[in-house]
Parts: C-alpha cells; sequence; structure tokens
C-alpha cells in the first residue's frame, strides 16, 4: 500500500510530504518529497546588497535566526577580512546558545508531543518564553531577530540583558532536570526511541549527517571546537556523544548539549570585555549616530552605505557554524559588487532530511515520526 | 572622518595560515603527482584552498581525496552550482570537502557548459545525491549515473532553472495598475 504523510501532517513539522511504500505496517520505501515552502531565498539574496541579506537568512530557520544570521555575518566578514570586536563576540555567542536552548525546547516539546507525551511540550514552551524575551529586549523581535550586522551587533546591549540572562543561567538547570524527569527513565519513552532511526556513523557521515544525530552515533565533531568561530576557543565545554545512534541517543546529546549552553552563556556573562559592540570598519560599519547628526561627512558616509552598500573584494568564502541542528554552512561567491553574487546556504536540515529513508526502512510506520522528530527539521530552512 | 580611526582588522587570519599552508601544500602535492594533467587551477583565497579540476576525472580525484589515509576527506560538507553567465564554459559546480579526522578542508571546481554534464559523486558519498538534484532543479546541470536525477524544490512541470541568471526574479512585473487612471493627489 502506498500512503501519503503530510504535506498537512501534525507530526511532519511543517510541509513535509513522505511517500510511503507500506507492508502492512512496515515501511518497504519512503520517499521525501520537499519544496513546499521554496520562497527562492537564494536567488532573493542575489538582488539584495549584503546587509538586506541579513533578515532573509533569518527565514530560513526560523526557530533559530541568530544562528542563522552570525553564519551568513561571519561569511560576508571573511570575505572582507574584518572581525567583530571581542564583546561583539561575547553577545554573538551568548545569543547564539541562547537560540540553541531555544531551538532545543521547540524540539523536545514537539518531538515528545509527537510520541505521546503532551506535558513537555507545555513547559518548554513555558521556558522559550523567557528566552524570547530576551531576544525581544535586545532586538525588538521575538522571532525575526536580525540583530548582528555586519563587523559586529545592531547595537549595544540594553540595560537590563544581563540580569535576564542571568536570571535563565540560574533557573534553567532545574528546568532541565524537570524534562528529563518526564522523559529519561520514562518506559513509555524508552519503548518509543531506544533502537529506532539507528544509523551506524560510518553511514552518517556518508550522507553528510552533522550535528546532534551525527554526535548520537558517537563521532565526536563539533565545529565550536574543531574550528573555533566567534570565540568560542575561550570557553569550557564539553561535547556530548551517544553510542547506538538511535533516536535516544540523539535525545540525550540534545539535553546534555542544553547543559553546555548554559556553561558557555555564564562564561561570556563573566567575562564580558569592555568596549565597541561592533568593528568600526570604515565604508563596512555605519558610523556612530552622535556623528551622523553633527558631522556632515559621517552623514554622506552613512548615506552611501545604506543606499549603496559595500563592496567585498572579489572572491569566494565558505563559512560554517555549528548550529542547534548541525553544520549551517554559507557559501559566498563575489564579483566585486555592492551585491552577493551568488549565496548558497548547506543547510542542516536538508541533508539530515535526506538520510530519512536510511532510517525508517523496514521498521514500524509509528517509528516514522519518532525519527523525524528526532532529526529536528525546519522545513523553512530546508526549502528555502 | 572620526569613525575611520578606529578600524579593527583580525590578525588571526595569519595565524591561522601558517598552521594551514603545510597541510595544503601536502594536498597539492599529492593530487599534482596523481593527476598530472587534471588541475587546471589553484586559487587561494582567505586561507581557503580552491582547486579547479577537469570535469570528467572527478570522480576519480574526489575518490582519491577520500581515500588516501593522509587526507581522509570523508565529509562532503556542500555542493553547489554557480552561473556565470556570459562566460564559456557557463557553470561552476564547487565541491566543499571537509575531513573530520584531520579537521581541514579544501574546495574543488569544475567548470561545465550549457548541455554539458558532470560525472556524479554520489558512488563516494551518499549525500550527493540530493545535492546534486538540487543543482539540477536550480541550473540544469545533468549528473552522469546519478540513480535519481528529478527536479527536488520546484515543481514537476516547472518550466526553467530559478537560479540561472538570465531567468526574471519574478516571472512578470508586478504592475501597479489600481491608481493608473488617476490623476495625482495634491495634498
Amino acid at each position: 500500500m502506498i500512503l501519503n504523510m503530510g504535506p498537512q501532517h501534525p507530526s511532519t513539522h511543517g510541509v513535509l510530504r513522505l511517500i510511503l511504500e507500506l507492508d502492512g505496517e512496515t515501511i518497504v520505501k519512503a520517499t521525501p518529497d520537499i519544496g513546499y515552502l521554496h520562497t527562492g531565498i537564494e536567488k532573493t539574496m542575489e538582488s539584495k546588497t549584503y546587509a538586506q541579506v541579513i533578515p532573509l537568512t533569518d527565514r530560513m530557520d526560523y526557530v533559530a535566526p541568530l544562528s542563522n544570521n552570525l553564519a551568513y555575518l561571519l561569511s560576508v566578514e571573511k570575505l572582507l577580512d574584518i572581525q567583530a570586536p571581542p564583546k561583539a563576540q561575547f553577545v554573538r555567542v551568548i545569543l547564539t546558545e541562547l537560540t540553541r536552548l531555544a531551538s532545543h525546547l521547540v524540539w523536545v516539546g514537539s518531538h515528545a508531543h509527537d510520541i505521546g507525551a503532551m506535558t513537555v511540550l507545555l513547559y518548554a514552551f513555558r521556558e522559550r518564553e523567557k528566552l524570547m524575551d530576551i531576544f525581544e529586549l535586545v532586538s525588538g523581535q521575538r522571532m525575526m531577530t536580525s540583530y548582528f550586522r555586519v563587523g559586529g551587533l545592531a547595537q549595544d546591549v540594553p540595560e537590563g540583558f544581563e540580569s535576564k540572562v542571568r536570571e535563565v543561567v540560574n533557573t534553567f538547570p532545574d528546568k532541565i532536570n524537570e524534562y528529563e524527569k518526564l522523559l529519561t527513565r520514562n518506559r513509555i519513552w524508552l519503548n518509543r526511541t531506544v533502537g529506532v532511526g539507528k544509523i551506524s556513523a560510518q553511514d552518517a557521515i556518508d550522507y553528510g549527517l552533522s550535528g546532534p544525530i551525527l554526535r548520537g552515533c558517537g563521532v565526536k565533531w563539533d565545529i565550536r571546537k574543531s574550528n573555533p568561530y566567534s570565540g568560542y576557543d575561550r570557553f569550557e565545554f564539553e561535547i556530548p556523544t551517544g553510542k547506538n545512534g538511535d533516536v535516544y541517543d540523539r535525545y540525550l546529546v540534545r539535553v546534555e548539549e542544553m547543559r553546555q549552553s548554559l556553561r558557555i552563556v555564564q562564561q561570556a556573562l563573566e567575562g564580558m570585555p569592555e568596549g565597541d559592540f561592533v568593528a568600526r570598519v570604515p565604508g563596512v560599519v555605519l558610523p556612530p549616530k552622535e556623528q551622523v547628526v553633527s558631522n556632515i561627512e559621517s552623514l554622506i558616509f552613512h548615506f552611501k552605505l545604506v543606499v549603496e552598500g559595500f563592496c567585498p573584494p572579489v572572491g569566494e568564502v565558505y563559512h560554517s557554524i555549528e548550529s542547534p541542528k548541525g553544520e549551517l554552512g554559507y557559501y559566498v561567491v563575489s564579483d566585486g559588487s555592492n551585491k552577493p553574487y551568488r549565496v548558497k546556504v548547506r543547510p542542516p536540515c536538508f541533508v539530515n532530511l535526506s538520510a530519512l529513508p536510511k532510517m525508517v526502512e523496514g521498521r514500524l510506520i509509528a517509528d516514522v515520526i519518532a525519527v523525524i522528530g528526532s532529526i529536528d527539521i525546519v522545513l523553512g530552512e530546508i526549502d528555502r | 572622518m572620526t569613525h575611520h580611526q578606529c578600524g579593527e582588522r583580525g590578525n588571526q587570519g595569519e595565524v591561522y595560515k601558517l598552521a594551514e599552508a603545510k597541510f595544503e601544500k601536502m594536498i597539492l602535492t599529492k593530487l599534482k603527482e596523481k593527476f598530472p594533467d587534471s588541475i587546471i587551477e589553484v586559487i587561494e583565497f582567505r586561507n581557503e584552498l580552491t582547486c579547479v579540476v577537469k570535469r570528467e576525472d572527478i570522480v576519480r580525484i574526489c575518490t582519491f581525496l577520500r581515500d588516501d589515509p593522509e587526507l581522509s576527506f570523508n565529509f562532503l560538507s556542500d555542493l553547489c552550482g554557480v552561473d556565470y553567465l556570459g562566460r564559456k564554459p557557463r557553470f561552476d559546480v564547487a565541491y566543499n570537502l571537509y575531513s573530520i579526522s584531520k579537521n581541514k578542508r579544501v574546495r574543488l571546481k569544475v567548470k561545465v557548459d550549457e548541455g554539458e554534464s558532470v560525472p556524479s559523486v554520489t558512488s563516494i558519498w551518499s549525500t550527493a545525491n540530493w545535492h546534486e538534484r538540487e543543482v539540477f532543479d536550480m541550473f540544469g546541470i545533468r549528473f552522469d549515473g546519478h540513480p535519481d536525477l528529478r527536479r527536488i524544490l520546484m515543481p514537476e512541470d516547472w518550466e526553467g532553472h530559478p537560479l540561472r541568471k538570465d531567468f526574471p526574479l519574478t516571472k512578470e512585473e508586478v504592475t501597479f495598475s489600481h491608481n493608473k487612471n488617476r490623476p495625482p493627489r495634491i495634498s
């Protein structure tokens, strides 16, 4: 029997369509069909200036917008050969780690909800609200933040930022324990996840899987450690790994990652350096507002930069970061004009989803739901 | 021009380069030794190594890079197309490789013209399957030996390939016709 699962299905986390060939309840063949959310973001990027691309990156992985901002900006900064000042780097680290928490909260809530544990969703969204408040505080937006800019941040962090983050750092560990109490040794949870959606480390690498899925197979690869960006080499944290590469191990890895993220945030808060929030690179970064209103030259620079943007040298770079879902890379090609000639996003979800048939074929149809949840897909990023 | 004075440019790049250069040299010597006629161009930009290679040798080169124990580029991070409209050959296909054990990256590029095809690397990395489908969908570049080359993001009956530079951003210009015949309002 051929069964169409999706595109409108509550457990597909968006508009994913799966064509399942079934033999009774066993899956013989699974074919993902994607593209329902394709909006041509990469094409649109080619018609925008480098700074105008930033809001578009939010709209891909809308559960973790700041990670997308950061990945894009690091590749543009690499293209320009500039670096954000230490303070901006620390704020970037704090916010992307909080984004990781927010993303993992959405994952743990919806994943547990799919499998039948309703309570976790309500708990997770309760905590996510606190993180959303922080994002709203710094950027004015809960989801489409666009807070990072080329060379640093859009503006300095507002008053009350530190105390709000501190509150999260202090209260969050207990909340993680709460989720674990509900799930980690829950017999139904174990039955639904242990041994389900298994993939070996070798296959995972062959399929290009990254992030918690690959670490769940026991491969200790985290870009924050292997190629530290934005000053990650200054923080101490562990890379949690699993053994069996099943849904349960991915769950354990992500839960531990939340704890490690809190460690990083705490260290970043304590070591927060003084200084400017953006690298004042001429012709790339807007001059300070006080100068714009008092100095004609600054006003001209401001105007030119807003209207024309900046022109990086001819060349191409690839830069990737460890997003909550895995390796998020941007391949930016510059032809020397003020608009990127080509921006290719390497979305972790797109690649991770391509291994779905490998994980579910030969297993029961109920396992598909568990596996989709464990891949942690965001269709906005897959279809772009 | 006061804001011009405090420009802070990173020097981390240079440190990174020194450590990296040795490995990059090794990749190049090995490739030149193994495939003396295949390498067309070597580009170094921002400490990233790019090798433009002959299209027909891409499978052999990728297999070598993956299997050589000193290189072991076992992870295909990304594969994508770039359209250089007006250039001949028209397209680039870029392969971003990563070695998990050595923690190194290298980029391979092949040039391909309209109507020509590139040998598929799906036999080397399964992940190339969807990437190549996307390149086919967006640029119309065909991959020889691909097990299932269909459109992936666009509808099956879509005409054209959206990421080509001669494909318009919007199929039809939006016309704001609602106030076309009205005289401009003066307030």
